[in-house]
């Protein structure tokens, strides 16, 4: 079974169908820690400001659930599921994440429009991923982008793929079965299906 | 690189897809969900449902729509139409949709836009103009007081609401700079002197209000052939073109249109 885990904000159903699209058989969109325990593999999505979201999965007590299983099973964090593994964000202030890898979010130069809405390119930077995370995915494929922060990774072996938009930033990490972009491939169409069916057929 | 997208808009009327001219005389041109299938098919870069269904009994027929489209096609949905308040936009959003358009909502309450964007975010709140060309400038002029006489070449947009038949006697400019200050993550532009002409996007109220914000602007209205989309995506700083019975006709393909694009040197994905 996939957990996906709803803490009351962003687009659930669409990540719950793309991933049925993309072979899934099980998919449950849940907030019960008990769920999250029992899953297969699980999926923090999300849209939205990362302070709102802490304060969700604090008040839904999710936080420690997420933090102990977040390695014991293959884990995929779409746009602020990705930024939410951060430490801390600038964002209205100091924000702390899950903090699960140490580095920080920050907001895109006010000289570009903000957010970057839109498809835009990845470039694929690590030879393991490319046959794992991005199997069957060509470098440079474009997908699906609605965002005003990225992260940035103390630990650069994490960081699988890139994108500029005004400079060059992080659009995708890895380790070990934790994968997280800050794209939408459950918006991506095509492409973006393929890359959730590499998620399933862990 | 980010890429400019090109955008089928679907203007829905108790759950057909209907288009009309200079916002009257409506066609039916189909099944949302089969339209919705033939654009993805054709790689449009996103879809927006305009709702203009007239009776509130009908409105929840667009949330079926929008739940049957987001269980079939797997790009970013924008909804619009008859959107009022917070809890319009989170069943909207619940329902699938990316992204919620407000209009008419927003002009009688801005404060709207401000506790839309804090609660869902900025990136999926849009902020609908429906702007008209105000043609006795003078009359304004005077209106506007000593010292900032309006010339002639300083056109000016009145805000339209309604479905574009009230006028406001908001600026059009005035209205996107402050939708942008109170968290609309972008702007969907509509030329209503333009809307269904087929000749050509409203090229001076695009540059006008793409030069006044930082948010990306869809332009909307107008769209009668290739040329004009590669005009308003560049001289008029248009992140994303918008058209409806262009492509709903088939007189020309979203394929077609974005290989042309292409050719002619835009970032455009294909």
């Amino acid at each position: 079974m996939i957990a996906i885990i709803d803490y009351g904000m962003g687009n659930l159903r669409s990540v719950a169908k793309a991933l049925e699209a993309a072979g899934a058989k099980n998919v449950k969109v849940t907030s019960s820690a008990g769920l999250i325990l029992r899953a297969d593999k699980l999926v923090l999505p999300g849209v939205g400001a990362m302070q709102e979201a802490m304060r969700e999965l604090r008040k839904l007590r999710l936080l420690e659930v997420i933090k102990k299983n977040i390695f014991r099973k293959p884990f995929l964090g779409i746009c602020l599921g990705l930024q939410l593994l951060f430490s801390e964000s600038q964002e209205g202030g100091k924000v702390r994440g899950l903090g699960i890898f140490k580095g920080g979010v920050k907001r895109f130069s006010r000289k570009l429009k903000v957010p970057q809405m839109g498809w835009n390119q990845i470039r694929i930077k690590n030879q393991e991923s490319r046959i794992k995370n991005f199997k069957n995915i060509p470098d440079n494929s474009y997908f699906y982008f609605c965002h005003s922060y990225y992260v940035i990774p103390e630990d650069k072996s994490i960081i699988i793929a890139t994108t500029d938009y005004g400079r060059e930033f992080v659009s995708a990490i890895a380790k070990d079965n934790l994968f997280a972009c800050q794209f939408h491939p459950e918006k991506s169409q095509r492409l973006g299906l393929r890359l959730l069916e590499n998620f399933v057929k862990i | 690189m980010l890429t400019k997208r090109i955008i089928p808009c679907l203007d829905v009327k108790d759950g057909r897809v209907v288009k009309g001219v200079k916002f009257l005389e409506l066609k039916d041109a189909g099944d949302p969900v089969r339209v919705s299938k033939r654009y993805e098919e054709e790689e449009a870069d996103e879809l927006v449902f305009l709702d203009i269904t007239a009776s509130a009994e009908n409105r929840k027929i667009i949330l079926d729509v929008v739940r049957r489209t987001a269980e079939n096609v797997f790009m970013p949905l924008t909804v619009g139409g008859g959107v009022r308040d917070l809890s319009d936009i989170r069943s909207l959003l619940n329902a699938g949709a990316d992204k919620v358009s407000i209009n008419t909502a927003a002009v009688k309450d801005p404060n709207l836009i401000k506790r839309a964007s804090d609660k869902y975010g900025s990136q999926c709140i849009v902020v609908a103009i429906d702007a008209k060309l105000i043609r006795n400038q003078p009359a304004l002029a005077k209106r506007s007081g000593p010292g900032k006489p309006v010339t002639s070449n300083q056109k000016r947009w009145e805000v339209f609401i309604n479905g574009g038949r009230t006028p406001t006697g908001l600026d059009a400019l005035k209205w996107a700079r402050q939708a942008e200050k109170l968290g609309a993550g972008e702007i969907l532009l509509t030329s209503i002197d333009y809307d269904g002409t087929k000749c050509g996007y409203d090229l001076e109220l695009t540059k006008a209000v793409t030069s006044s914000v930082n948010i990306p602007v869809i332009a909307s209205g107008g769209a009668g052939k290739k040329e004009d989309f590669y005009t308003v995506l560049t001289a008029a700083g248009a992140d994303a073109a918008l058209a409806a019975s262009l492509f709903h006709y088939r007189e020309l393909t979203v394929k077609e249109l974005k290989g042309y694009l292409k050719k002619r040197g835009i970032a455009i994905r294909c």
